[in-house]
C-alpha cells in the first residue's frame, strides 16, 4: 500500500474539530445556480466568491438585502450552513464549494448531497455532513427554537452533536478523504505520487484512445 | 457472474485500486471549455507542472460566446478575458482549441461526438455536469470539478469511487410527438431530482434502442438531473454507422480491431444492478416542467400537483418554486402564454433537433408576441442546417437561427431572457434565474417547443402533428 504523500499544498486548511452556530436554509434541491449563479462564473481565480453566495436570494436587482433572507439576519451566523434534501444538485461548477467556503463556512450538513458538489466540497476542504432526514429536522427545529444553538463537529470520531440537548449522530466520510482533510492532503499529490503506474497502464493499453 | 457494461469499461480503466482509497481512474479524453479550467491551469503553473497527456486534451469556447456576430470581439469584457484566457492557456500547455471562428467550435458535448472523439469503452472528462451526453456511445463520461479538471489536467486520471449501477428499462413504443426529450423528462419526474444520485445508469429497452444516436444523447445528457453520476446506453449498429467515416475515429485496420472490441461492450445476461427501473414508452405523453427543478414535469395536458397530494416537508419547497414560477398549484399549463421560445443547448441543439423543428414549422408563422431564438450547438451544426435549407424555414416562420454556443440555457452571454417572462426551452434546467434573473423556464421537446412558437402557448403538439 502506497503511503499519502507527506508534502500537503493545502496543510493550513486542515480541519479535525469545529463548534459553532449554525445558518438554516429549510429548502429542498439547492441547486448550485443558486449557490452562485452563471453569471459570476466568469473570474478566473478561486477567491471572492462568497460576496455572491446566493445573490439572487439575497439580493434584490437593485442590489438591496432581501430581508427575509437568513444570510440578511443577523441573528443568524456561524461556520455552519444546514440546507434541505439534496443539497447542491445541478451544474458542476466549483464555484460553488468557492462561495461557501469563501464566505465563511467550513461544514454544510444536509440530508442528502449531490455526488459532484460533495467531492468539489471536500477538495475545498469544506466537511459536506449526512445525516438522517429526522436528525436534520431535529437541528432545524433547534436552530428554530434558538439561533444560537450551537454545533459540534468531530471529523476524527465522525460524529456531529447538538450541544445543548446532547443529540449526537454519527456520519460516514470516506477514509482517504478523512485523511485528506485531517492532515490538509490533496488528490494532485497522491496522484502524482502514482506517474510510474500510470505511465505502466499507458503502455499496455491495446486501444490508443 | 457476468458484469455490467459500466463495469466492464470501469475495470480496465483502474490504474491503482487501494484499499481504502478511491480508484486512481485513467482518462481516455478530457474536454475544457473556458469557464471551469482557468482555475485549473493556474494549478499547473503553481506547482509547474505541465498538461500530462496534451493529446487527449481537447478544448472549445462555448458558455460565454455570444450567438450573434462571432466575427466581433466579444462586448462583454468579463466574458472576452475569460474566453481569451483559454486561448492563452492552451497555447500554453499545447492544447488543441476549437475556438470562436474555428469550423469545430461548438458546445463540448455536441462537437465530440460530431468530430468522431467520443467513442464507445472510452473513459470522458470534462468540466460541465452534462458530459454524461457522451455515454450514449457506450462510454463513461461524467462532469468534474476544477479541482478534478486540475487532477486529469496533472495527471491523465481521476480519483473516483466506484458508484452504484442501475437499470432504466424503458419498453415498448413511443406514440406520435413524444420524443427522446419526453422520455428523459418523464423519467425524472417520477424518480426526482435526485432519484439516481450516487449511480451510473444504464439506459435500455426498446424504447431506447429504436432511438438514433442524437436521441439517445438527449437521454444521456439529462441524467445529472436526476442526480446520477452519468448514464450510458450500450453500443449497437446504431452507434457504429455513426460514428464511422467522421473526422477523428478510427479508420481501416484500426476501425476493424477498435469495432471488434465495441462488439464485447453489454451488460451480460446474468449481471447484476443495485437498481432496475422499468417504464412502458405508451404511457409517455409530451412532457413540461412547471418548477424549478427538472424533477417537477408532467405530461403536457396533465394539471400541476395540488398541495394536499404533497407530504408536509416537501410543501415550502414546492410553495417556493411555484410562486417564483407565477404558478397556481393544481392548475393546468396548457394555454398558458409563453414569452420566449429557446431552442439549443447541448441537450437538443443537434443536426436532427434543428431538422425536427424545421419539418414542423415548414409554411408556419410563429405567433407575432413571441422571440424564437435557435441555436446550434456547433458550427458544424450551423453549416449543414445552411446546406439543407433549413435556415430558410426559420426566417421564413420568423425565428432567428444564431450562432452556436451555449447560449440562454444558463445565460452567460447577452442571451437572457428578461424578468418574469415565461420561456419555453429545449434546455436541461429550470433552476430558479437559470435563464436570467427572475426568467422562469418550461423544459419540454423541441417539438413542443416549436408547437408553443407557433401558437404562442403551450401546446400538445400532438393536436398539430
Amino acid at each position: 500500500m502506497k503511503d499519502l504523500p507527506r508534502k500537503a499544498i493545502n496543510m493550513s486548511k486542515n480541519f479535525q474539530h469545529l463548534v459553532s452556530t449554525a445558518v438554516p436554509i429549510a429548502i429542498e434541491n439547492i441547486d448550485t445556480d443558486q449557490i452562485i449563479p452563471a453569471r459570476f462564473l466568469k473570474a478566473t481565480t478561486r477567491d471572492g466568491f462568497g460576496e455572491n453566495l446566493f445573490r439572487d436570494w439575497r439580493f434584490e436587482s437593485n442590489n438591496e438585502p432581501k430581508k427575509d433572507f437568513v444570510l440578511n439576519n443577523p441573528i443568524y451566523k456561524g461556520e455552519i450552513l444546514v440546507g434541505g434534501k439534496n443539497f447542491g444538485c445541478g451544474s458542476s461548477r466549483e464555484h460553488a464549494a468557492w462561495a461557501i467556503g469563501d464566505y465563511g463556512f467550513k461544514v454544510v450538513i444536509s440530508s442528502f448531497f449531490a455526488d459532484i458538489f460533495k467531492n468539489n466540497a471536500l477538495n475545498n476542504f469544506i466537511l459536506p455532513i449526512q445525516v438522517t432526514d429526522e436528525f436534520l429536522d431535529k437541528i432545524f427545529s433547534a436552530i428554530e427554537k434558538d439561533p444560537a444553538t450551537q454545533l459540534e463537529v468531530d471529523l476524527e470520531k465522525q460524529s456531529l452533536k447538538i450541544t445543548a440537548s446532547g443529540e449526537e449522530a454519527h456520519f460516514d466520510i470516506n477514509p482517504y478523504k478523512k485523511a485528506c482533510l485531517i492532515n490538509g492532503y490533496d488528490d494532485i499529490d497522491y496522484l502524482l505520487s502514482l506517474r510510474k503506474e500510470i505511465e505502466t497502464y499507458e503502455a499496455g493499453r491495446e486501444f490508443n484512445f | 457472474m457476468g458484469k455490467t457494461l459500466f463495469d466492464k469499461i470501469w475495470d480496465s480503466h483502474v490504474v491503482v485500486s487501494q484499499a481504502g482509497f478511491p480508484d486512481a481512474v485513467y482518462i481516455n479524453t478530457h474536454f475544457i471549455h473556458e469557464v471551469t479550467s482557468p482555475q485549473a491551469f493556474d494549478g499547473l503553473r503553481k506547482r509547474g507542472i505541465p498538461v500530462f497527456r496534451t493529446a487527449k486534451t481537447r478544448a472549445t469556447a462555448d458558455h460565454n460566446v455570444p450567438t450573434i456576430d462571432q466575427h466581433l470581439p466579444i462586448k462583454e469584457a468579463l466574458s472576452r478575458k475569460q474566453v481569451e484566457m483559454l486561448t492563452t492557456n492552451t497555447s500554453e500547455f499545447g492544447v488543441e482549441l476549437y475556438g470562436l471562428g474555428h469550423p469545430y467550435q461548438g458546445i463540448v458535448h455536441v462537437i465530440g461526438p460530431e468530430l468522431g472523439i467520443t467513442l464507445p469503452g472510452m473513459t470522458i472528462v470534462c468540466g460541465d455536469s452534462h458530459t454524461s451526453t457522451h455515454g450514449a456511445f457506450g462510454a463513461i463520461a461524467f462532469g468534474i470539478g476544477t479541482s478534478e479538471v486540475e487532477q486529469v489536467l496533472a495527471t491523465q486520471c481521476i480519483l473516483q469511487y466506484r458508484p452504484k449501477r442501475m437499470k432504466i428499462e424503458v419498453n415498448g413504443k413511443l406514440k406520435k410527438g413524444v420524443v427522446s426529450k419526453d422520455i428523459i423528462l418523464y423519467i425524472i419526474s417520477k424518480i426526482s431530482a435526485s432519484g439516481a444520485t450516487g449511480y451510473f445508469v444504464e439506459y435500455a429497452g426498446e424504447a431506447i434502442r429504436s432511438l438514433s444516436m442524437e436521441a439517445r444523447m438527449t437521454i444521456c445528457n439529462m441524467s445529472i438531473e436526476m442526480g446520477a453520476r452519468g448514464g450510458l446506453i450500450a453500443p449497437d449498429a446504431t452507434t457504429f454507422e455513426y460514428i464511422k467515416g467522421r473526422e477523428f475515429a478510427p479508420k481501416g485496420a484500426d476501425w476493424d480491431k477498435a469495432l471488434a472490441y465495441w462488439e464485447t461492450l453489454y451488460t451480460d445476461t446474468d449481471a447484476n444492478f443495485d437498481v432496475v427501473l422499468t417504464f412502458d414508452a405508451a404511457d409517455i405523453e409530451p412532457m413540461i416542467t412547471y418548477g424549478t427543478n427538472p424533477g417537477m414535469g408532467i405530461g403536457v395536458t396533465q394539471h400541476i400537483p395540488s398541495l394536499d397530494s404533497l407530504d408536509e416537508k416537501e410543501k415550502p419547497s414546492f410553495k417556493k418554486s411555484l410562486e417564483y414560477m407565477g404558478l397556481e398549484a393544481g392548475s393546468e399549463l396548457l394555454g398558458k402564454k409563453v414569452d420566449y421560445v429557446f431552442i439549443g443547448s447541448c441537450t437538443n441543439s443537434r443536426i436532427e433537433d434543428l431538422r425536427m423543428v424545421a419539418d414542423f414549422v415548414k409554411g408556419k408563422k410563429k405567433a407575432d408576441d413571441v422571440v424564437v431564438w435557435i441555436v446550434p450547438g456547433s458550427k458544424q451544426v450551423e453549416a449543414q442546417a445552411k446546406k439543407e435549407g433549413i435556415d430558410k424555414i426559420f426566417e421564413e416562420a420568423g425565428f432567428n437561427l444564431r450562432q452556436p454556443g451555449c447560449s440562454a440555457c444558463l445565460g452567460m452571454n447577452e442571451d437572457k431572457v428578461p424578468a418574469g417572462m415565461y420561456c419555453i426551452s429545449t434546455s436541461n434546467r429550470n433552476f430558479e434565474g437559470r435563464q436570467g434573473p427572475n426568467a422562469r423556464t418550461f423544459l419540454a421537446s423541441p417539438l413542443s417547443a416549436a408547437a408553443a412558437a407557433i401558437t404562442g402557448k403551450v401546446t400538445d403538439v400532438r393536436e398539430l402533428v
